[in-house]
């Protein structure tokens, strides 16, 4: 038995997938799946294979999409994925995320639901819209939305989510109760000595690392995230958070991917800036890794292209694999998908014609 | 409270592409007993699940971009259907 890689890419024009060859040097597309919706997240879980799509359609709604076939077949529910009458509907699944007991659904306007029961069904997980603070979120350049949902790998009652522009909230109880964990987090966009409030700050992208590994005391709770206004390091579940921006060409940007098993490498694609037109600084694409958690940055350009790169990266498209080495991807906001099969070092565009790729996952498959 | 008596003769409803698209089995013509748009979006959710959903939001209303014509005139979910009606179920231009 041996382990290939899928890509799970959520477009502007539906979900595709990548299928690779168990060297990831060549790639298979499929797709549009989907109905064509735009797709904002493509998530697989690893344990059973299932492939869930969340997205919304101007005409249609919001929806979970589900293949258990890896894309074969789809069937599509929002059944309970609703605020009660006369509260904003919902516009779109933002994101996606598998927890220990249960699956998750971020959605715009701001709010999180569960399924119990595979994506059939959905119920409100009210708490987090009844913190006092809910009523001073507001939505940032792509709207009200819950695009970071981060389950704690063994604690199910543990869950951390991202709103922009709202900031990271905590539950310890399942959902019920939520704390703001915003600590140490600018928002530059505040008047001077109102930048280091309690919530109202725009994350772009929370990611946890794994448990283990060499350089980051583990713990098992470091966070990273990337703002709009810094890049982050907490090294105690969101406590306390420490910039880790030193070293980057800009503060900005939008996705974050950890290493699968190394705390301590992290990636990162940086922008030009928020009103300098959100492109690669200077027009030269660059994926920025650390080694030591952020304290130092190195910038990977091998096989990118160093001209003329005015696109972005959206704060869902970046991620790894599983192997080893691992693979990191990316997909940028005018439709190619970048990889590279050696942590960085080296990268290939596998595919250069998609629509604007909003999300990038990968799924191990046993063959 | 009971909601206006289920129409006699039943209501020819003509469903766009892209939502027969969505639901496998499904057809672009079907009658159902209705008095109202609600009713009728009723009837097409018990005949097909999600169906509703895909039509009305939350708010309640009829989605912002699907249009629900009778007699050429765009209803809202309260409207009454005339007994026999032709009803259509569009997807509006303003949604993409």
């Amino acid at each position: 038995m041996t382990d290939t890689v899928a890509i799970l890419l959520g477009t502007k024009k539906g979900a595709f997938i990548l299928d690779g060859d168990g060297r990831r040097n060549e790639w298979s597309v499929r797709g549009p799946f989907c109905e064509t919706w735009p797709i904002n997240h493509v998530i697989g879980d690893a344990a059973t294979g299932t492939i869930y799509a969340g997205g919304g359609n101007e005409w249609f709604g919001p929806a979970v999409w589900k293949s258990t076939d890896l894309g074969a077949t789809w069937t599509h529910s929002s059944a309970g994925l609703a605020y009660a009458a006369g509260e904003t509907p919902i516009k779109a699944v933002w994101s996606l995320a598998v927890g220990t007991d249960c699956l998750y659904a971020g959605v715009e306007p701001a709010g999180l639901f569960r399924s119990v029961d595979d994506g059939v069904t959905w119920t409100h997980v009210s708490g987090l819209r009844e913190h006092p603070s809910r009523a001073g979120w507001v939505p940032g350049g792509g709207g009200l939305i819950l695009h970071s949902i981060v389950p704690h790998p063994s604690d199910p009652a543990k869950l951390w989510i991202a709103i922009s522009t709202a900031g990271a909230y905590f539950t310890a109880d399942g959902g019920t109760t939520w704390v703001p964990r915003n600590r140490g987090t600018r928002a530059d966009y505040l008047p001077e000595g109102q930048r280091y409030p309690e919530f109202g700050q725009c994350v772009h992208s929370l990611v946890m690392a794994p448990s283990g590994g060499k350089s980051v005391p583990d713990g098992g709770e470091t966070l990273y995230q990337q703002n709009h206004c810094g890049m982050y390091r907490s090294r105690d579940g969101g406590v306390q958070w420490e910039s880790i921006e030193a070293g980057l060409p800009s503060s900005f940007g939008f996705p974050v991917a950890v290493h699968p098993r190394d705390p301590a490498t992290v990636f990162l694609v940086p922008l030009n800036g928020d009103i300098k037109g959100r492109y690669m600084p200077d027009a030269k694409t660059a994926v920025y890794r650390t080694r030591d958690g952020g304290d130092t940055w190195t910038a990977q350009r091998e096989g990118l292209p160093q001209q003329n790169a005015f696109f972005g990266v959206l704060r869902q498209a970046l991620a790894t694999d599983t192997q080893s080495p691992a693979g990191v991807y990316f997909g940028t906001s005018t439709g190619q998908l970048y990889a590279s099969t050696d942590e960085g070092d080296r990268w290939s565009c596998i595919t250069d014609t998609l629509p604007p790729i909003y999300s990038v996952e990968t799924l191990a498959i046993s063959v | 409270m009971a909601g206006p008596s289920a129409a006699a003769r039943p209501i020819a409803v003509v469903l766009a592409p892209a939502l027969v698209s969505l639901f496998p089995g499904s057809t672009m013509r079907i009658n159902v007993h209705a008095a109202t748009v609600d009713q009728l979006i009723d009837a097409l959710d018990a005949r097909w699940p999600g169906m509703g959903d895909r039509l009305r939001d939350s708010s309640p209303s009829v989605r912002r971009h699907i249009n629900i014509f009778c007699n050429g005139e765009r209803l809202g979910l309260g409207a009454p259907l005339p007994d026999g009606a032709e009803v259509f179920v569009l997807t509006a231009v303003s949604g993409g």
